[in-house]
């Protein structure tokens, strides 16, 4: 339901796009008139946005439809230091204990809370248990839930009220999405990553650019990313408005997906690889708008402003007033007075406070194999304030076992424990107002990472270079 | 839900762009586990200091403003998918939020609590900031059986989109939950054909 967007897609002549394809394979029933009755093949769940679904099916006096479609982890609101101990924060406490009941009350088969091994950033836990397969719907309490879609999936964030649905009925209601592709032709250059194409992207499109549009990422520099980095990209697709991202399953996901605990074994995963191998857009499909980007001309990116679309190579200016549509004038300029940057300055060289490394976006294995690759031998500047945030209990073992964590603490940094931290800042992990933070995280919002700090969005090695000089760094020099 | 059929209330101006969901409610206040009280935290760090003193510059604290209308700037909404945003707008008291373009989590969030996202043109946006910058008590109606939105200090009428489903579901104060809990039958059916 969007009434920005009201065009009907293009779709049949010519062939079926890979939206198309799965968002048919879910149609369950179409409202006359309205939107399409859509069926959730996977459905994930935290605490935050979940407590008031289960409290409306109590009221209704509804059971969970499908408890084994749900998975649920602890990660919005819990500490990165001390997670043995009792939460200290009273109402973040009857939060998690509120989520432990809820799973209990409702017999969720599913439930991974703070201390268990699989607990961990939702969007993190669901690929690397293996939940998280080509060809489904996906849905959960949160807009990050594009992260899915680089397994070719059509996955994307709903409200508690549609949490509350998908736990009663397996379904929510939603308009079908115009269609996108986005082609990055050639390769990346060196020293540029999965995080600096997004922020590339988004600075083109701008922070609504996408908004009624399910975006697919195709070409050259996308097929050749990792399943990590693909999923760094689709994670991104909402801050540029889209319902979700989503790139064709190939070898590289059905090799990450293969053997995974709740991936499809045996007989159900030959039939199923068969159907995932399917699942691209046909040629001669025709999507509502397609855009093309090479990939060479992407320098390591950073944001200078308060929304990730304020984006900018690193070695750029940020752009002057007179550049700026006179109607967003205002909001502009009151966005470079939050961070105390000026119009037309260069942001490399500036010295920074905190650098955080983790989130949804970019918690992951690779990227602390990125960011321990450069601070190698290297030391942790004294004037920065490090956390690095591994995204599951299961990325912080294999952080161990690769020996990443011996040249962490080597060059003067630390791990903490796993979950959302400084991304959103509900718990203590905030920065100080007025400070500067390069955070690998997705928003660098007004008061996103604490009332007054200031986010300056970069991938992680960006953040490594920052970390080791204490300022903004372009990690090719 | 509760029903929406025709207002005409003085608006609250807020003429910035992008204003994401981290504004509407910031997440120190997302640890509630229940719907209400976030109306109290709406724009909680525009609109208070440190000391929790209400900021003198910002909107909702300025006595010449009032009325169940937010008019805001483009691509209202974006951001994270938090319902507790359109929570905050609704028990601050705003049944309706006009702007040039709306973020799409937001707007469906929005419509399931019976707040009513109206998109207007960039054009008439304008118009209506201008209106309000004239006379603070400018009104605004909207009718949602009709569709139109008029600005009643130039008699300005225009018609809104919205789709069918979700305009009959408002106007008679029903919900999605109701409608899916009805077609039970045909999600097992759609349950046998699953490979």
């Amino acid at each position: 339901m969007n009434s920005n967007t009201q065009e009907t897609p293009f779709r049949g002549e010519g062939g079926s796009t890979l939206f198309d394809k799965i968002w048919d394979a879910h149609v369950v029933s179409t409202v006359e008139n309205g939107p399409t009755q859509l069926y959730i093949d996977r459905h994930f769940c935290h605490e935050v946005t979940s407590p008031q679904a289960f409290n409306g099916l109590r009221e209704r006096g509804l059971k969970v439809f499908r408890p084994e479609l749900t998975t649920l982890t602890a990660d919005h609101n819990t500490p990165t230091i001390h997670q043995d101990q009792p939460v200290q924060d009273p109402i973040s406490r009857n939060q998690l204990d509120t989520f432990a009941k809820n799973a209990n009350d409702f017999n969720m088969p599913l439930f991974y809370p703070l201390g268990h091994i699989k607990n961990g950033v939702v969007h993190i836990i669901g690929p690397e248990n293996g939940f998280t397969h080509p060809g489904a719907t996906i849905v959960c309490g949160d807009s990050h839930t594009s992260t899915h879609g680089a397994f070719g999936a059509i996955a994307f964030g709903i409200g508690t009220s549609e949490v509350e649905m998908v736990l009663a009925t397996q379904c929510v209601l939603q308009s079908r999405a115009k269609t996108m592709r986005i082609t990055f032709n050639g390769k990346l250059g060196t020293g540029v990553n999965a995080k600096d194409l997004a922020l590339y992207m988004i600075s083109k499109l701008t922070t609504g650019g996408a908004t009624g549009y399910f975006v697919e990422y195709a070409g050259e520099a996308i097929r050749n990313m990792s399943m990590e980095e693909r999923m760094t990209v689709c994670n991104l697709s909402i801050e540029m408005g889209a319902r979700g991202g989503l790139i064709a399953p190939d070898q590289t996901t059905f090799d990450y997906v293969n053997g995974r605990e709740f991936a499809p074994k045996g007989e159900e995963w030959d039939r199923k690889l068969a159907y995932w191998k399917t699942l691209k857009t046909d040629e001669g499909a025709k999507f509502d708008k397609e855009l093309v980007f090479d990939a060479a001309d992407i320098q390591p990116m950073i944001t200078y402003g308060t929304n990730p679309g304020m984006g900018m190579g690193i070695t750029e200016s940020i752009p002057t007033l007179e550049s700026i549509d006179e109607a967003g004038r205002i909001s502009y300029q009151k966005s470079l007075e939050y961070m105390g940057f000026e119009a037309g300055e260069k942001l490399e060289g500036k010295t920074i406070d905190y650098v955080f490394l983790g989130s949804c976006t970019n918690g992951r294995i690779e990227d602390f194999r990125v960011f321990a690759n450069y601070v190698k031998g290297k030391k942790k500047a004294h004037n920065v304030t490090a956390w690095l945030v591994p995204g599951s209990w299961m990325v912080e073992k294999q952080i161990r076992e690769e020996g990443l964590y011996d040249i962490l603490t080597e060059a003067g940094f630390d791990l903490r424990q796993p979950g959302c931290s400084a991304c959103l800042a509900m718990n203590d992990d905030k920065v100080p107002a007025g400070k500067y933070a390069v955070s690998t995280s997705n928003r660098n919002f007004e008061g996103r990472q604490g009332p007054g700090a200031r986010t300056i969005l970069a991938g992680p090695l960006v953040a490594a270079a920052a970390a080791v000089t204490g300022k903004i760094t372009d990690p090719r020099n | 839900m509760e029903k929406f059929i025709k207002l005409t209330s003085t608006v609250v101006p807020l003429p910035i762009e992008n204003v994401d969901t981290d504004q509407i409610i910031p997440a120190r206040f997302l640890k509630a586990t229940d719907k209400n009280g976030f109306g109290d935290n709406l724009f909680a760090d525009w609109r208070y200091n440190k000391d929790g003193s209400p900021k003198a510059d910002f909107v909702l604290n300025n006595s010449l403003y009032s009325g169940s209308i937010l008019v805001a700037g483009k691509n209202f909404g974006s951001g994270s998918s938090r319902e507790h945003a359109a929570w905050a707008i609704d028990g601050y008291g705003f049944k309706v939020v006009v702007s040039s373009f709306f973020a799409d989590i937001f707007q469906n969030n929005a419509l399931n609590n019976g707040v009513l996202p109206v998109v207007v043109s960039a054009e008439f946006l304008a118009e209506i900031f201008t209106s309000v910058n004239v006379d603070a008590k400018l009104t605004l109606t909207i009718d949602l059986e009709n569709q139109t939105v008029t600005n009643n200090a130039t008699g300005k009428s225009v018609t809104f989109v919205i789709n069918t489903y979700k305009k009959e579901c408002l106007l008679n104060g029903l919900d999605d939950i109701d409608y899916l809990l009805s077609k039970k039958d045909l999600i097992e059916a759609y349950e046998q054909t699953i490979i």
